[in-house]
Formats: C-alpha cells, sequence, structure tokens
C-alpha cells in the first residue's frame, strides 16, 4: 500500500518520468549523457537555491531573498576578485560566511518579532538588490586564472558529455543537504517546527535555533548559487536572478513539499528542479515553442500539486466522517 | 469625536510621512513645488509623483481590501502584464478601443476571481494561491504577445496614460477616481464592515451571517481589476505592452503602500485613502532619491528600511513591550 | 511501597493564581499517591486547565507550593517539569502528526552516530517502548496514519519514558470510542501498577468510577473536595461539581406567560460524531433549558439547530413548514439567532466597535446593498446600551476593550436587533461578574415575556430549574430526557445528569 503522504513525491516521479520519455520519443537524442549533464549543468544555480529553500518551505517558512542574496553574491565576488584583488577563493569563503550571517538576521527577525516570514524576506530581498546596486550597476566580468581552471574540471561520463564542476557543486549540495535534511536532528527540527511550532516546543525542540539556523542556511545556498553563478557566467551583476526565488519555490513543492510545512523530501525537489529543466531543454530542442511556456507550464503544475495535496489533506477527513 | 476628525488622528502619521517626503523633494530640487502650464496641462514635481504613483495607487487600493481580509495577493504585477497585453494586441487587432478595454479589465476581472475560487471556495492559503498566478501569469501575458513588447497607437488608449483632465494627468485622474468609486462601494455599503469584521473574525462573521465566501470572492475580484486598471494605463504610458516587465515588482510596492497607510498585515480595519497617500508618500521618496543623484536602485534599501520599521512597530512582539510599558507606568501613577 | 502511609508522589498544597479580575485558583490542594489514578474534575472555568498549567510549568503560580516526591519544585516551563518528573499528555497529543511514531517517541534524543540518526537503532527501540504497552504498530509510519487513540498511547509513551513520576492526562477519551477507550485504560491501569502516579482529568462520569481510586474535584478556583471513587454514589459527585445541594430550590418559579404556538420543531436532528439524533419542540413565550456536563453534546445542539454544523440526519420545520439550514444565513432569515458559547473566538469581532458588533447580524442580514443608515445605527447602539446597560464610554469603542459581560450584552444586543422569533443561548452567563450575570437572566425572562423562544444552555442548574418551563437532558452526546414543568428542580436535573432518575425517586 502507498501512504498518501508518498503520493505527492510519486505523482513528481511520474511527471518526470513520463515527460522525460515524451521527451525522448520526440527527440531521441535527448537521451544522450551530453543533454543530461547540460541539464544538471545549467539547473545548478536552481538546484542549489533549491537546496535551501526545501528547508525554510519544509519548516514552515518562505525565503523570497535568495535571488537577491545570489545576485549581490555574484557582485561581491566580482568586486573582491577584480577591485581589491582578493583570491577567488578568499572571497568566496567571505560571500558564503556573509550570506549565513544576513540569513541568521532574518530568520531572528522572524523568530523573535513574530513577523510573517514573506515580509521579512521581502525586505531582506530589497535589501541585499539595493546593496549589490550600491557596489556597482554594471557588470563586472571576472578574468581570474583559477576560474578557467575550475572550469575546465569534470567528470567524463561514458558515451561523451562530462559533469562539469559546476553540475558537481549542485550534486554534492543535494547530497549534502538531503543528510543533513533527514538524517540529523537538525532535520527533525525542521519538520517538527514546520509541522506545529506549537507542539514542537512543548515536546521541548529548540524553535528558536532551528529557525535562525533554517533561514541561514537558505541564505548560505543562496550565496553558494551566487559563487556558482559566478563561476558560470564569469561576472558579477546585480540583476542576476530577479525572480529566481519563484523558480525555487515552485521546485521545491512540485517536488511535493507542502508550503503549510511540515512535508517534503530533499529527493523531490531535485525533481522539481529537474523538471523545471526538462521544460527549457524541450522548449530549446524543438525550437518552435517559446519561452514562456516554461512559465505557464510550471503555473499548472504547481495547481495541480498544490491542488492535490489539498485533496490529499481534506480526504481522509471525509472519509473518516462517514464510516 | 467626528468622523473626519478620526480620520485625520489615524492618518497622522502617514500624512506627516508624506508632507516630510515632499519637503525633503523641495529642499532637494527648488523647482519641485512649481507649476507650469503647458497646452492645458499642468506640469512639475507634484505632477509627476501624482502620475508616477497612479499605479501603485490602484494596486495599493486592492491590497488595502485584501488585507484587511487577512489575506494577500501576490498576482497583481502579473494581471497587470496580462491586461496591459490583452489591450494592446486587441487594439491592434483592429478592436474598438472600448471593447479591447473592456477586455483587459474583464481579463483583470477573471484573474481576480480566480484566486477569489481558490482562495474562499477550495480554503487555498492566500499567498500560496496567488503565488501560482504570479508564476503563470507572467508566461501568458507572454503568450499573449507572443513575446513581444507590443507597441500600440490607438489615441484613446494613450490618452490614459498620458492624457490630461482639467489639467491633471489621467493616470492620476483614474487613480483618484477608483478611490471614490471604492470609497462609495465600502463605505456606502456594509461592505466595508463584512471586509473588516471578516479579518478580523472569520468565525465570528459566519455566525453572525456574513456571507464570508462572497466578502472574499469580492475582494480579490476587485484586486484583479484594479490591478488591469493599472496595467492598461502602464501600458498606455510607455506606449506598449512589455510582458515582461510590465508592473514587475509591483505588487511589493503596493503592499508597502498599504503597510506604510497604516494597514495592518493581520487584517481588519482598513483605510483606502491612507493606502492612496502611503502609495504617494512611496512615490514621493523614489522621486526624492532619483533627484537626489541616488542610483534609482538604492530606493530599495530605502524602502527595506521603511518596511523593516513598520514590521516592528507592528509586530506582536513589539505591541506586548508596549503595554508592559504602559502597564508599567499605569501601575507607578497609581 | 507500605500499606500504611502510601507515599505522596504530588503534593500540591495551597495553590494560588490571580488574574486581573479573576482569582483563578484559590489555595488549591491536590495529592496524589504512588501507584494511583486520580480524578481531577470541575466544570469549565473551575481551575482544571490553570492548576494544570501551574504544575507544567506554563503558567507561574502565586502562592502555595509543589512537591514531587518530596521535593518541591519551581519549574518555569514543560521542560523544567518533565526534568522534574511530571509531564502532561493532552486530548490532542501535542505531537506532531507529520513525523513517523518513533520521531515522535525519540525527537531531541535520537540516538546518533557521528552527527547522523540511527534510525534502525531508534526504530528498534520506538517498537520495544510500545511493545511494554501492548502496541504493535509500523513506527516508520507517520502518526497522522494512526487513530487518536494510538496517538495517545505514544504520547504517553514519550512522556514516561522521559522519566515521568508524576502523569498528568487531560481529557485523554473526549474523542475515544469505547474500544479505544478500553485500550487506554489499560493502559492507564499498567502505569499505575508500575508505581506512577496518574492524574486523569476527563468529564466523562462513568470513566471516573470505571477507572479512578480517588478524585479532588474544583470548583470556581476552589477545591471542594477529595475522595475516594468507592466510597462515592454518582449524584454526590454531580452535587459536589455543580456545587448545590439537592433540595435547595429556593427560586420560585413565577410564570407570567403561557406559552405560545410552536416557533420551530426539529425532528431527529443529528450528526455523526457530534450529537445522536435528537427531537425538540420550541414555542413563543417559553424556555428551553439544556443541561449536561461539558463535553455531553449540549453545545451541539445548538450547533446543529443554527444550521453551523450541517445535520446529516433529521428535518426542520418553523411555523408548520419544512425548511433547510444549510448555514448561519439559513437560520439568521428565518429569525434564529446564536449567543455562542466561546465568546472570543465565535462571537466578538474584536477590533471592531461596539456599534459595529450591534448591528453586525442585522446588517448581514439586510445584505450589503442596504446598509443601515448611520443614524439609525447609531439609535440601534443606543437604544441597546442603554436597555442592557452596556458599560461603554460610547459605542465607538473597539468591543475587546469592555469587560467579559458587557461584550456579552453587546453579542445579545447583536441578536436583539435583528428581533429574532428564536434564540439559542450557549452558557449566557459564563465568565460574566455577578452583576452581569443577575441582569442576563432578568433579560432571559424578559425576552420569554415578549413572547421569544428561547433555548438556553447553562451548566447553572439552580438557575435553569428557576426560569426553564422544559429542560433537555444531554449525557455522552444524545438527549436521554425532557423534564418539564412541576418536575423541574435541581435536584431532578443533576440526578437526570448523573443517570440516577430512580435513586431520586427513591
Amino acid at each position: 500500500m502507498i501512504a498518501s503522504r508518498n503520493l505527492p513525491l510519486l505523482a513528481t516521479l511520474l511527471v518526470f518520468v513520463v515527460g522525460y520519455a515524451l521527451c525522448v520519443a520526440q527527440f531521441p537524442t535527448m537521451l544522450s549523457p551530453r543533454v543530461l549533464g547540460d541539464l544538471l549543468t545549467d539547473n545548478a544555480v536552481l538546484g542549489v537555491l533549491a537546496v535551501g529553500m526545501a528547508f525554510v518551505v519544509i519548516s514552515g517558512g518562505i525565503d523570497l531573498s535568495v535571488g537577491a542574496v545570489m545576485g549581490l553574491t555574484t557582485v561581491f565576488v566580482a568586486v573582491a576578485v577584480t577591485r581589491l584583488g582578493l583570491h577567488p577563493l578568499v572571497a568566496f569563503a567571505l560571500a558564503l560566511m556573509l550570506g549565513a550571517a544576513f540569513g541568521a538576521l532574518v530568520g531572528a527577525v522572524i523568530h523573535y518579532l513574530q513577523a510573517p516570514a514573506f515580509i521579512v524576506t521581502l525586505t531582506a530581498m530589497f535589501m541585499a538588490r539595493g546593496l549589490s546596486f550600491l557596489l556597482t550597476t554594471q557588470a563586472v566580468p571576472i578574468d581570474h586564472p583559477l576560474y578557467a581552471k575550475l572550469m575546465s574540471l569534470s567528470l567524463q561520463l561514458p558515451g561523451g558529455g562530462g559533469l562539469g564542476i559546476v553540475a558537481l557543486i549542485m550534486l554534492l549540495t543535494f547530497l549534502a543537504g538531503g543528510i543533513l535534511l533527514h538524517a540529523t536532528r537538525f532535520g527533525a527540527e525542521v519538520f517538527a517546527i514546520g509541522g506545529d511550532r506549537r507542539a514542537a516546543a512543548l515536546m521541548g525542540a529548540p524553535v528558536a535555533r532551528a529557525t535562525v539556523l533554517t533561514y541561514a542556511l537558505s541564505s548560505f545556498m543562496a550565496a553558494l548559487a551566487g559563487v556558482v553563478m559566478s563561476l558560470y557566467t564569469r561576472a558579477g551583476y546585480p540583476l542576476t536572478g530577479v525572480g529566481v526565488e519563484l523558480d525555487a519555490i515552485a521546485a521545491v513543492v512540485i517536488g511535493g513539499a507542502l508550503l503549510s510545512g511540515g512535508v517534503g523530501t530533499m529527493f523531490g525537489a531535485l525533481l522539481g528542479v529537474l523538471i523545471q529543466g526538462l521544460i527549457l531543454s524541450y522548449i530549446n530542442f524543438d525550437g518552435t515553442l517559446s519561452s514562456w511556456w516554461t512559465k505557464i507550464v510550471i503555473g499548472a503544475l504547481l495547481f495541480a500539486f498544490i491542488g492535490l495535496q489539498k485533496a490529499l489533506l481534506t480526504l481522509p477527513s471525509l472519509r473518516s466522517q462517514t464510516p | 469625536m467626528s468622523r473626519a476628525g478620526r480620520w485625520l488622528r489615524a492618518g497622522l502619521p502617514q500624512l506627516a510621512v508624506l508632507i516630510l517626503a515632499l519637503i525633503a523633494n523641495g529642499l532637494i530640487a527648488p523647482n519641485f513645488f512649481t507649476l507650469t502650464v503647458q497646452d492645458g496641462r499642468l506640469f512639475g514635481g507634484l505632477v509627476d509623483v501624482v502620475n508616477r504613483g497612479a499605479p501603485t495607487a490602484l494596486l495599493g487600493l486592492g491590497m488595502a481590501l485584501v488585507i484587511a481580509t487577512r489575506g494577500i495577493d501576490l498576482s497583481v504585477g502579473a494581471v497587470m502584464a496580462i491586461a496591459g497585453a490583452v489591450a494592446a494586441v486587441a487594439v491592434n487587432d483592429g478592436l474598438a478601443w472600448p471593447l479591447a478595454l473592456a477586455l483587459a479589465l474583464g481579463a483583470g476581472l477573471a484573474c481576480g476571481l480566480w484566486n477569489g475560487v481558490l482562495i474562499a471556495v477550495l480554503g487555498i492559503q492566500p499567498i500560496v494561491a496567488t503565488l501560482i498566478l504570479m508564476v503563470a501569469g507572467r508566461g501568458v501575458a507572454q503568450l499573449i504577445t507572443a513575446g513581444r513588447i507590443v507597441t500600440f497607437d490607438e489615441p484613446h488608449l494613450l490618452w490614459l496614460g498620458g492624457g490630461s483632465v482639467l489639467g491633471l494627468p489621467v493616470a492620476a485622474v483614474v487613480a483618484l477616481t477608483a478611490l471614490a468609486v471604492f470609497l462609495v462601494a465600502t463605505r456606502r455599503t456594509a461592505l466595508g464592515l463584512f471586509i473588516e469584521a471578516v479579518g478580523v473574525n472569520p468565525r465570528a462573521s459566519r455566525l453572525a451571517g456574513i456571507d464570508t465566501r462572497g466578502v472574499l470572492l469580492c475582494v480579490y475580484a476587485a484586486s484583479g481589476l484594479l490591478a488591469a486598471t493599472a496595467g492598461v494605463i502602464a501600458a498606455a504610458d510607455i506606449r506598449a505592452a512589455d510582458a515582461n516587465n510590465a508592473g514587475l515588482w509591483l505588487e511589493l510596492d503596493a503592499i508597502l503602500a498599504v503597510v506604510i497607510g497604516g494597514g495592518l498585515l493581520y487584517g481588519g480595519r482598513f483605510s483606502l485613502s491612507l493606502a492612496l497617500i502611503g502609495a504617494l508618500a512611496l512615490q514621493t521618496i523614489k522621486t526624492g532619491i532619483l533627484r537626489a543623484g541616488f542610483p534609482p536602485e538604492f530606493n530599495l534599501i530605502v524602502m527595506a528600511a521603511v518596511v523593516a520599521g513598520v514590521l516592528c512597530l507592528q509586530s506582536p512582539a513589539f505591541a506586548e513591550l508596549v503595554r508592559r510599558m504602559r502597564l508599567r507606568r499605569s501601575g507607578a501613577g497609581s | 511501597m507500605t500499606a500504611g502511609a502510601p507515599l505522596l508522589l504530588l503534593e500540591a498544597r495551597g495553590v494560588g493564581k490571580t488574574y486581573p479580575g479573576v482569582r483563578a485558583l484559590d489555595g488549591v490542594d491536590l495529592c496524589v499517591r504512588a501507584g494511583e489514578i486520580h480524578a481531577l474534575l470541575g466544570e469549565n472555568g473551575a481551575g482544571k486547565s490553570t492548576l494544570i498549567g501551574v504544575l507544567t510549568g506554563v503558567i507561574a503560580k502565586d502562592g502555595g507550593q509543589v512537591l514531587v516526591d518530596g521535593v518541591e519544585i519551581h519549574p518555569r516551563n514543560p521542560a523544567e517539569a518533565r526534568a522534574a518528573g511530571l509531564s502532561a499528555v493532552y486530548q490532542e497529543a501535542n505531537l506532531l502528526p507529520n513525523l513517523t511514531v518513533a520521531e515522535n517517541l525519540y525527537l531531541g534524543r535520537q540516538p546518533t552516530r557521528f552527527g547522523l540518526i540511527r534510525r534502525r537503532t531508534m526504530n528498534d527501540a520506538a517498537r520495544a517502548l510500545l511493545a511494554g504497552y501492548g502496541l504493535d504498530i509500523d513506527v516508520t509510519r507517520t502518526l497522522d496514519s494512526y487513530s487518536t487513540a494510538v496517538r495517545q498511547v505514544v504520547a504517553i509513551a514519550r512522556a514516561v519514558d522521559l522519566s515521568a513520576k508524576v502523569l498528568i492526562l487531560d481529557e485523554p477519551t473526549a474523542s475515544l470510542d469505547a474500544e479505544e477507550t478500553a485500550m487506554l485504560f489499560t493502559v492507564v491501569r499498567g502505569l499505575a501498577a508500575r508505581g506512577l502516579a496518574v492524574i486523569f482529568v476527563t468529564h466523562f462520569l462513568d470513566q471516573v468510577f470505571a477507572l479512578c481510586d480517588r478524585l479532588t474535584v474544583l470548583r470556581n478556583g476552589r477545591q471542594v473536595g477529595e475522595r475516594t471513587v468507592a466510597d462515592l454514589a454518582p449524584l454526590d459527585l454531580v452535587a459536589l461539581m455543580l456545587g448545590k445541594p439537592l433540595t435547595a430550590s429556593h427560586l420560585i418559579r413565577k410564570r407570567a406567560t403561557t406559552p405560545g404556538g410552536v416557533v420551530a420543531r426539529f425532528t431527529g436532528l443529528g450528526r455523526k460524531r457530534l450529537v445522536a439524533p435528537f427531537d425538540l419542540e420550541l414555542r413563543q413565550g417559553e424556555i428551553v433549558g439544556a443541561a449536561g456536563l461539558l463535553g455531553s453534546g449540549r453545545t451541539e445542539t445548538a450547533l446543529l439547530m443554527f444550521g453551523a454544523e450541517r445535520a446529516d440526519s433529521g428535518q426542520v420545520e418553523v411555523d408548520g413548514k419544512t425548511v433547510k439550514l444549510r448555514g448561519p444565513r439559513d437560520a439568521i432569515a428565518l429569525g434564529f439567532g446564536l449567543l455562542p458559547e466561546d465568546r472570543k473566538a465565535d462571537g466578538v469581532v474584536g477590533a471592531l466597535s461596539v456599534r459595529d458588533n450591534i448591528v453586525l447580524a442585522l446588517q448581514a442580514r439586510a445584505g450589503w446593498t442596504k446598509p443601515l443608515p448611520r443614524r439609525k445605527q447609531d439609535e440601534l447602539a443606543a437604544r441597546y446600551i442603554a436597555l442592557l446597560d452596556i458599560r461603554t464610554p460610547d459605542a465607538d469603542k473597539p468591543i475587546e476593550q469592555l469587560s467579559g459581560g458587557n461584550q456579552q450584552k453587546a453579542l445579545l444586543a447583536r441578536w436583539l436587533a435583528t428581533e429574532p422569533r428564536l434564540l439559542i443561548l450557549d452558557e449566557p452567563t459564563r465568565g460574566v461578574d455577578v452583576g452581569a450575570h443577575a441582569e442576563i437572566v432578568r433579560l432571559i425572562e424578559a425576552l420569554c415575556e415578549q413572547g421569544l423562544a428561547l433555548y438556553v444552555i447553562s451548566s447553572e442548574l439552580e438557575e435553569v430549574a428557576a426560569y426553564a418551563d422544559r429542560v433537555l437532558v444531554m449525557r455522552e452526546r444524545r438527549a436521554v430526557g425532557l423534564v418539564e414543568g412541576e418536575a423541574i428542580s435541581p435536584g431532578a436535573l443533576m440526578a437526570a445528569i448523573a443517570g440516577t432518575a430512580g435513586e431520586v425517586a427513591a
């Protein structure tokens, strides 16, 4: 028997497999390792963001600031490397630390002021975007030998194509995120506060710490996504990642997470990212379809999954009323 | 206390913010308050603020109603893009302008009703329900414009963006008219009372016989309609429908306008006129930042700071603090 | 355990707690022995929740002392109470339905290796732990796939495993069926046999007699009795809880009017799991009372009659015509009004003014397109503020700033403004001060004389007996009798509630 809780995840898997099969049926080359590798590489940034967003959404919150934090990171890294002459690795480390601190602050405001997460993270979004514009309003190209070296690293796949560093970072992030979410006490606390904050507090879960850490993690991931983006584009640009927070939220929800919190999986978030990537690649392959179909299809999928979850929530109670 | 007196007292901080922002503008640009008449039309800093602030003000009116019911509408920016796209494509396809306008507003109304059904009938949280249209809406708008920036030159529609009535920009007149219409619709009927009751205590409202679903449908429909109006004006202003950028992030401005206007994010008492003043204050601050020679992006930081301040003031934790301080003071006094 | 001096595991002496204007606990004693199942009883507002809050560290007491195993404790939160050996399990179990059974049992203390949870070890431990309670379930499934009874046992297992010596069970059986209750009883008896002190809070008196050894009764914040269950008759227990001597009915029933025509007739009205089908007829100028303990289904009858809950059986006739009650709007259109039991959650619209609150139902019935003119609103507000003596500086004051009694009167005004034919009042005098209490009772009688049909739910039997023409007696979610006319006395009602009508007659 399949627990109804797993149904959204199974539905996601089904959507991905069927979708991929349909794509391959039409364009057999989409099965090639190269295309698969590209799928991972092109969606690496979204993937890294989705890992952080999964924690936030499962904890019952939302983080609208990740796109802006990511943009700020690309600018910060570019400015630090080109103008201050810092080594990229030092700049990366600084950016990640600052990102985590920024998120911790956001989490603290949400917890201690009891303010709605979406308003607080919205403010954080403005703040981060504004800061990146203060650093530069132009794109700042990065020309450092380390970048070329890092980008040349890749794991060769059988049958041509390879996994570049960007894709590897994403996969490692998902792996680490999955372990953290599903196999540690912190992960259990995230599920606990997302399920029922009050009950979690009564059971002795450190609600304040978990909330702060969750948003710190999300911002850290956003900064990491910024680093990845910086590697990918070799530049810093303040408008990087406008609107990407919505894609990340959509990926997590399509991946079976409940926006009201308490339910979700890291694997589902990965699938959600891949489904979005699949839609994009299909549109690229087709050539005649336009990119806006992505948004419409994602919107439709969002609706379908939110509807499915609503139905799953209400159906059992209906059943129990008529025994 | 008279009704006007009460309104003035409640709105004092908002008015103060607006006046301070205006004075700051005057200090930055000494000609800010100068009004000139050209071709029977007023020009000047004030007119500029009113004109540019109109779309935000329109969205703010709808958002004020939605927030009063303890909801939120994230889709207004996307709805603006859809309405602009519909209007532009319709007139370019040779439809008469009133029909094109009606289609655009109808599209907005339909979007609002869609949100309303998800929230009132299916019981989905507002933030989640409107997120769907926020994501998909822009895609729909691009679908309508086929991804291009659709320019149009239908004079009547363009008049909405650039024309003037009695010297005032049409956009501002539309916003004021919308304010008047919605003031009448909420305060000259019982709708305003019902909206506030549903926002404060939905359960008690239902038991008192209020059609809570109908009220929710109404406010989201109103928000969609107002967003569509703002969308047509914004498109007329740039003489084109740009599905990608029309109304981008304006939902946030609208929320800010309501918050600056003193609207409680936790539902309840609302004031449409204060939301409008909030929108104007927001626009004045933005204009001032530009005139002071800061990059426009500096706006974001200022807006973030303003929201952060208001957020602190509104938070239950802060209210608790104030209550304790008052208690201590009154305790010491007695 | 020595037979001579039973070991007192929990000893609460003279516990007091005062809120602004309310003495919630007034020198309450509660002593529970090791190996004992001790019932804690009392009506709503008697102080049970406050006492439990004090014991578990949720509420700070302002008097008295609490000793666990002879050591005085001062818990500031549930965690500290738990560390002192005192845990509570609530009706809703306060667990996390989205986590697995094992995760719920071990949240915060999962076995780990290198920071990773050892899931298999945890699940094995959970299985072994629950086996001790006779529960053999898949601990890797989420808690929400199990019934409330299983959740209760899991909550108990968690609490006991966290080294509880004293376990408080707060209405654990409120939503359990007979079989589940029996299972829970077995678990509770097992705990007592292991030497724990169990405090069992319930309003099912039969369960007290079936399970408990001793009991403590609270009323109006005071401890009014500590008895051994075996020495107590059900009727004495009800008398203890409701606080009126059986024979003392000093009030003289005055009947100014004779009941008129039938306003509403409810036939076989009921809803599964809520209340069993019941019949009731309400006439003009007549007060029908409803008596029963908390959780007896008395409130649910009101909700069904008002359409606030949809009935799944039965029909409603108004003026001889069958009508549909799809919701409160239908009921209000028919001229019904409901003063709800939970004033704060279901009644007042807190941030709105007294005037808005008074006109709300009338305005809702008129519809949004027909606003009451401001003058008419002011008139209505002024009239009812004067008529009901609502103490407020002006009609513009937000209703949340009024005292409980004045809020209640404003809500009454809300319904009177609709000029109803049938008024349903659920505990109209709860939580109001003495003065307002008397005024509300007088008002009920006056309304009846004006020809309204009234249905009044109250746990104040003395009061009900004084003004009611007929009283519907509720027990265990069904109507068990209708006491009429001269037969109505507090004693008779008490007997009917306790289910021992025979003993009274004897």
